[in-house]
């Protein structure tokens, strides 16, 4: 469970230049939500991933996960318990190492492997299965170096990254918005699959108003750094995208 | 026709060989993490200064094993730098190899120079212990030994780590990788390495300088660039290699300058100018097939 209280984050405080991104915001998100996260450019859904992921510390408020106060938690150290995807395919990868060593890597976040020496076999196998469920063919490319696939195949990977030690919360900024239309639906579907076998806890950020409302189980737009809408249950299923798109600033 | 002597040979091949620890060096900071590190010219001088002190104790072996140490705490000041206080990489390199210079007087008694008696060397213990009155054995032993740990260092998730933190630090951090710790570790790594290499360098030439860390870094880069030049680019125990054969090579190209009249008073700028050839050659070829490009359209 996710819990966000009165959680405020300014960029550039005292210039000119002065945005509050975020603006006195609470929600929570029990265990098993899967929200989709809508609303105009700047309107501050980025900031709001940023902020829990810790890439920036909230200006005031708190951040609960699981039980657990994370709000001054360095970065890091949130990435055990947080999977993130984001719009662009080069983001969650090591470009010069191949496959099995970006897996190993992602393998052991929640692991203690540190001098470990090599994959090994049972790694290998692990890796295998997982990679086969993407249905891309990589299962037999393990020592393939992450540069050289295509970004939809780069983002079926870090999908498997984020969830090969399943999360306590998922968050997806876009993630299929730089793919194709078919590699895109792929991935998408890939993600839902993941999300619905593991009940992970996820927040997807999407601009696509038909996937907004029909995946997962809760919507919010974000406006100015402020939830103006949250849906759920009958309302959302009596929204529809032309309403939806009507409520945009 | 006799182009080198025999003894001018081994003595390019020897030097090659302890200076490929100094590429390897580079390559853990330069290739690896991203930066080329300038702390090196320090840490180098550094691992001589306490070799040096330690072998006039009698102590050469201790005084290697103290090089490294003083190397690594270098390389660990320069990754505080860049990651705790936020410092530009350049300039965090800079200003460790600036403050070692005194450190290094400090540990050097305020002299800028301490001779070494060849009895009291490590090669001569180890010709004694041994019965291999062969400083190249050892020399290679140590090369192997470094370079072997250094390759399954890179193998273990923790060595995946610092790689990854160089390819890609974002994920790096997603991946629940303390950044600072990774980064700070590699630079720690590296000036270890560089400091074994001056410490070696010190009881191999009898003696320790202030001045021996001026210019090392482009020596060694110019090393890494003629190993990759020969071997390419593929995975660490390749480029490991090709590193450490790169620096071979420049001694012997350099000995076999030498032998033609070649100034040694030139030999810091045509080392300085591989290195800017190899790094800039991408681009030139580039400049080139657009210079055609546009002469063919000309037409
Ligand atoms: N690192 C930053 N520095 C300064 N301003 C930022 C930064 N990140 C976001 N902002 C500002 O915060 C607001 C919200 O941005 P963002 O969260 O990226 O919006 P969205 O993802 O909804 O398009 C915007 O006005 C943006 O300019
Ligand atoms: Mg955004």
């Amino acid at each position: 469970m996710l819990e966000f209280k009165n959680v405020t984050k300014t960029f550039n405080i005292g210039t000119v230049n002065e945005r509050t991104a975020l603006n006195d915001i609470s929600i929570t998100l029990p265990k098993g939500d899967f929200v989709t996260l809508v609303g105009s450019n700047g309107g501050g859904k980025s900031s709001l991933m940023n902020v829990i992921s810790g890439v920036y510390l909230a200006d005031s408020g708190s951040i609960t996960l699981d039980g657990r106060d994370i709000t001054f938690l360095p970065e890091h150290k949130r990435s055990r318990d947080i999977g993130r995807l984001f719009q662009d395919p080069m983001k969650g990868t090591a470009p010069n190492m191949t496959i099995a060593e970006n897996l190993f890597l992602a393998y052991g976040r929640a692991r203690r492997l540190g001098f470990r020496i090599g994959v090994g076999k049972n790694l290998t196998s692990l890796f295998q299965e997982r990679l086969a469920l993407l249905d891309l063919g990589l299962e037999d490319r393990l020592r393939t170096k992450m540069g050289l696939l295509s970004g939809g195949q780069r983002q079926a990977i870090t999908l498997l990254m984020a969830t090969i030690c399943t999360p306590k919360l998922l968050m997806l900024d876009e993630h299929t918005a730089a793919l194709d239309p078919a590699t895109a639906d792929k991935v998408l579907k890939l993600t839902e699959a993941i999300i619905k076998e593991e009940k992970i806890t996820t927040i997807m950020i999407t601009h696509d108003m038909h996937q907004a409302l029909e995946l997962g189980n809760r919507t919010l737009m974000i406006e100015n750094g402020k939830i103006i809408q949250d849906l759920s249950g009958p309302e959302r299923e009596a929204m529809t995208v032309d309403k939806l798109v009507g409520m945009f600033k | 026709m006799q182009l080198m002597s025999f003894v001018a040979f081994i003595g390019a091949v020897e030097l090659g060989i302890i200076f490929a620890l100094l590429a390897m060096g580079i390559f853990v900071s330069y290739r690896v993490l991203g930066v080329p590190d300038l702390t090196v010219e320090g840490s180098f001088t550094s691992g001589a200064a306490v070799s040096a002190v330690f072998v006039v104790m009698g102590q050469p072996m201790l005084g290697l094993l103290m090089a490294v140490a003083a190397g690594a705490v270098a390389g660990i000041c320069t990754g505080l730098l860049q990651t705790k206080l936020r410092v530009q990489p350049i300039l965090a390199g800079i200003l460790t190899m600036t403050a070692l210079y005194s450190v290094n007087l400090h540990i050097m008694g305020g002299r800028a120079n301490i001779p070494l008696r060849r009895d009291q060397v490590i090669f001569s213990y180890f010709a004694q212990f041994t019965g291999i009155d062969r400083r190249v054995v050892l020399l290679l032993l140590v090369l192997v030994v470094v370079g072997a740990l250094l390759v399954l260092f890179f193998h273990t998730r923790t060595g995946l780590s610092v790689r990854a933190t160089g390819d890609n630090e974002e994920m790096v951090r997603a991946s629940s990788i303390n950044s600072t710790f990774t980064k700070t570790l590699g630079l720690a790594i590296a000036n270890a390495i560089a400091a074994l290499c001056g410490g070696l360098i010190a009881q191999y030439q009898g003696f320790a300088d202030i001045n021996m860390g001026v210019g090392m870094v482009v020596v060694a880069l110019a090393s890494l660039i003629i190993g990759e030049a020969i071997f390419g680019r593929r995975g660490v125990i390749w480029n490991v290699f090709a590193v450490s054969v790169g620096a071979v090579v420049y001694r012997i190209i350099i000995a076999f300058a030498l032998t033609f009249n070649f100034n040694p008073m030139n030999l810091r700028a045509v080392s300085a100018i591989i290195v800017v050839i190899a790094i800039s050659y991408p681009a030139i070829k580039n400049q080139w097939s657009l210079f055609m490009l546009k002469r063919r359209a000309k037409k």
